[in-house]
């Protein structure tokens, strides 16, 4: 399972080259999108979409909020 | 929907991966910078004034409507230490006896509302609603401004709707 991680551990982990990656909708993404996030929306992830991350670094996913 | 994508990405052997489950609301509520169409486009944040007269519950009502009225305003907010928004004086209140002190006088619990709110949702809000002016502040409860109906009908003219309503 992956570690839930609050705003201030979220910024520190981008200082250190977190790769973020909004998982909504497209059409959300465009509307408003936290600073250098990718887009890839749930229903598209998959090995191919997965591969414009790079493995070997941190990723941190985020969606609208949490329910 | 983003412990999904967590588990998804395990599946495909990434191995440090995070989840901001308070996500994108939690970011915006806290009036931090996004990217995208709407970022440029003016919210309750960007629109409300910062420099509104602030007081305490156990300050002299009579104090603050000086303090009030020498800053050019006609209303105050009420806040504790942290600056956590606990109630409003206006016009009406501001009138109260002088030697009150705010914590009788104030109207307490305020509607507050999020900086990321869209202006022209905000516009159309505070008019249906008649509410000439509102705090808005943080997910924590801490101030950020006041908005007012005048200046959020004056910037909404001409802003489009958003697609997702924020209220």
């Amino acid at each position: 399972m992956a570690a839930a991680i609050d705003r201030d551990r979220l910024r520190e982990l981008v200082a250190r080259g977190a790769q973020l990656v909004e998982v909504l909708p497209a059409e959300e993404f465009r509307e408003d999108h936290l600073p250098g996030a990718a887009s890839i929306p749930l229903q598209d992830l998959d090995r191919d979409s997965a591969a414009r991350l790079d493995p070997h670094r941190a990723v941190i996913v985020y969606c609208w909020d949490a329910a | 929907m983003s412990p999904r994508a967590a588990a998804r990405l395990k599946q495909f052997d990434f191995t440090e991966v995070y989840e901001y489950r308070a996500g994108k609301l939690d970011w915006m509520a806290a009036g931090l910078a996004t990217e995208g169409e709407n970022a440029a486009r003016p919210r309750a944040g960007t629109v409300a004034r910062t420099d509104v007269p602030i007081c305490g519950v156990d300050d002299r009502l009579g104090d603050v409507r000086e303090r009030t009225q020498a800053a050019g305003w006609d209303v105050a907010v009420v806040t504790n230490a942290s600056r956590v928004v606990v109630g409003m004086l206006r016009a009406q209140e501001l009138a109260g006896d002088a030697d009150v002190l705010v914590e009788r006088a104030m109207r307490p619990g305020p509607s507050t509302f999020r900086p990321y709110v869209p202006i022209k949702e905000m516009a159309d809000y505070m008019s249906e609603h008649k509410l000439d002016s509102s705090p808005i502040t943080t997910s924590d409860g801490s101030l950020a401004g006041v908005l007012f109906r005048a200046d959020a009908v004056r910037e909404a003219e001409g802003c489009p709707d958003c697609v997702r309503k924020m209220i």
